[in-house]
């Protein structure tokens, strides 16, 4: 096995284009388990981990843009206030050690259907940064995941960074496991408010090939709620929500939980999310307006 | 016949040569590529202290502090480390000396076996460095990284407050 290990992005992508089958390390918390266990052996590995630019990010006039490297742990001490959501769902990965190494580079690179980051990243509208020696595209989240652990990246592409919009409005993200910590989601949901557009984001994991968005519940919901006047939510609203969310996954019976529970958890997380997000909607309004 | 790695980036073959300074002192060792961090430590460099429990990033016996943070060993490779600085529980203290973490834990009862105790003292002082001893529950969210098998979570709990100076 080749070990790659270029000190720049620059150099990366030329070992990439020379060399596609050579498998990208980030955090190695996924590629290592698999390597352990002899379910994979590249022929080569590229070690991202050497490349600063890829753990830097940067926000300017309200966009940040998340280097592919940056350690959950950094997302959650710096990055809470802007990009709420998805500091919520890196609280949830694995234990502090996991958090500590594991990327949302590599939870992209995965794509894991159960990935934390995914619904949060569709929720909130994040674009992603994929880079070649053959230049760059941004791959809007919703076009980025194709299948169980198949991504929309070329042979000789990698992640650079993940952009996303500071959060307009709030964000909230839940998962259901079988504890509290070192979980994989049995199932997962993500809702981000977008106030001055009145649109909604929200998007389900882990109930579906793919982390995908619940689109007729963002639609029903953001017809709903009153932007102008917010006033509390009624309950029929958020049971229809919830509905609609159950309906937009179509999970599959495994050891982790049953369809059926799959799409009743959902239903739940969603009425739960939507209503802390409303709340904190209403109460920035109410200090806005005092 | 073991060839030498240019430190520059590019191609690296069969065998590389890592520099570590593990536990303050610098060490220089040749591993294949797919030599896990753990590895190196306990097969290399003879500390095994760090346990391997799962060798997949699970249990948390692997733990050791890389440049000061917690990670498990077993889930990096040793070449990654190039550079770095890595401390396992040979080096926070010693029988003579234990660190203060080390002795709560034997004061508090926080093990059976032992098995876990090197990640969970590991662990522990870098909980207590992120500010994370707080209250117990604080304590338990923060450990979960780390399971014993003894089930001497009481024990490790009290241990942690202790070391962290009690109830802050
Ligand atoms: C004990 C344990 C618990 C876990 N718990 C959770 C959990 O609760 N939630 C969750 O979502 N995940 C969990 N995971 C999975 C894993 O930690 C996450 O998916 C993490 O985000 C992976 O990041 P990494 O940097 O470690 O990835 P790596 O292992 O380095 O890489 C993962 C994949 O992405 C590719 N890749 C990495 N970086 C790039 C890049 N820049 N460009 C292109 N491809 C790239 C790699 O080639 C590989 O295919 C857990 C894993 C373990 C071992
Ligand atoms: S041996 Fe590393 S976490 Fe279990
Ligand atoms: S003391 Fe036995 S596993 Fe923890």
């Amino acid at each position: 096995m080749d070990f790659l290990r270029p000190n720049t992005f620059a150099e990366a992508l030329a070992l990439k284009a020379e060399q596609p089958d050579a498998v990208p390390i980030a955090g190695g918390t996924d590629v290592m388990v698999e390597l352990n266990f002899d379910h994979r052996r590249p022929p080569a590995l590229l070690d991202l981990t050497r490349i600063a630019e890829l753990r830097e990010w940067s926000a300017v006039d309200g966009k940040l843009r998340v280097g592919s490297g940056v350690p959950y742990a950094r997302i959650i001490e710096q990055l809470g206030g802007q990009l709420p959501g998805l500091a919520m769902a890196s609280r949830t990965v694995g234990s502090p050690q996991i958090r500590n190494r594991g990327t949302v580079g590599g939870n992209l690179g995965a794509a894991s259907p159960a990935g934390d980051t995914h619904p949060v990243l569709l929720a909130g509208d994040a674009v992603i940064e994929a880079a070649s020696a053959r230049g760059t595209r941004m791959i809007p989240a919703a076009e980025f995941y194709l299948g169980v652990k198949r991504n929309a990246l070329e042979p000789d592409e990698l992640i650079a960074a993940v952009h996303l919009n500071a959060a307009p409005g709030p964000e909230q993200f839940a998962k259901v496991g079988t504890r509290n910590a070192m979980v994989i989601a049995v199932c997962s949901f993500a809702i981000a408010l977008h106030p001055a557009e009145k649109r909604v984001g929200a998007a389900v994991g882990s109930a579906a090939p793919t982390p995908r968005h619940a689109t007729a519940a963002e639609e029903f919901l953001a017809g709903e709620l009153d932007w102008d006047a917010p006033k509390p939510l009624l309950d029929s609203v958020k049971r229809r929500f919830g509905e609609l969310v159950a309906e937009a996954a179509s999970p599959i019976d495994d050891v982790r939980g049953s369809a059926a529970y799959r799409k009743h958890a959902l239903a739940v997380l969603a009425r739960r999310t939507l209503g802390w997000a409303w709340q904190d909607h209403l109460g920035k309004e109410t200090r806005e307006c005092a | 016949m073991i060839e030498v790695v240019p430190s520059e980036g590019g191609v690296v073959p069969a065998a590389v040569e890592v520099g570590l300074v593990v536990n303050g002192e610098a060490r220089r060792l040749v591993v294949e590529p797919r030599v896990t961090l753990l590895d190196a430590l306990r097969e290399r460099l003879g500390l095994t202290g760090a346990k391997k429990g799962c060798d997949h990033g699970e249990c948390g016996a692997c733990t050791v502090l890389v440049d000061d943070r917690r990670i498990y060993s077993c889930t990096t490779l040793a070449v990654m480390q190039e550079g770095r600085r890595v401390t396992t529980v040979e080096g926070l203290g010693t029988p003579e000396s234990p660190h203060p973490v080390q002795a709560a834990f034997v004061e508090h009862d926080g093990m059976q076996c032992g098995m876990c105790t090197p990640g969970q003292v590991v662990s522990a002082v870098a909980l207590i460095a992120e500010g994370h001893a707080g209250s117990e529950d604080e304590i338990r969210e923060w450990m979960s990284g780390n399971l014993c098998r003894c089930a001497a979570y009481p024990g490790i709990v009290a241990a942690v407050r202790a070391a962290a100076g009690g109830a802050s």
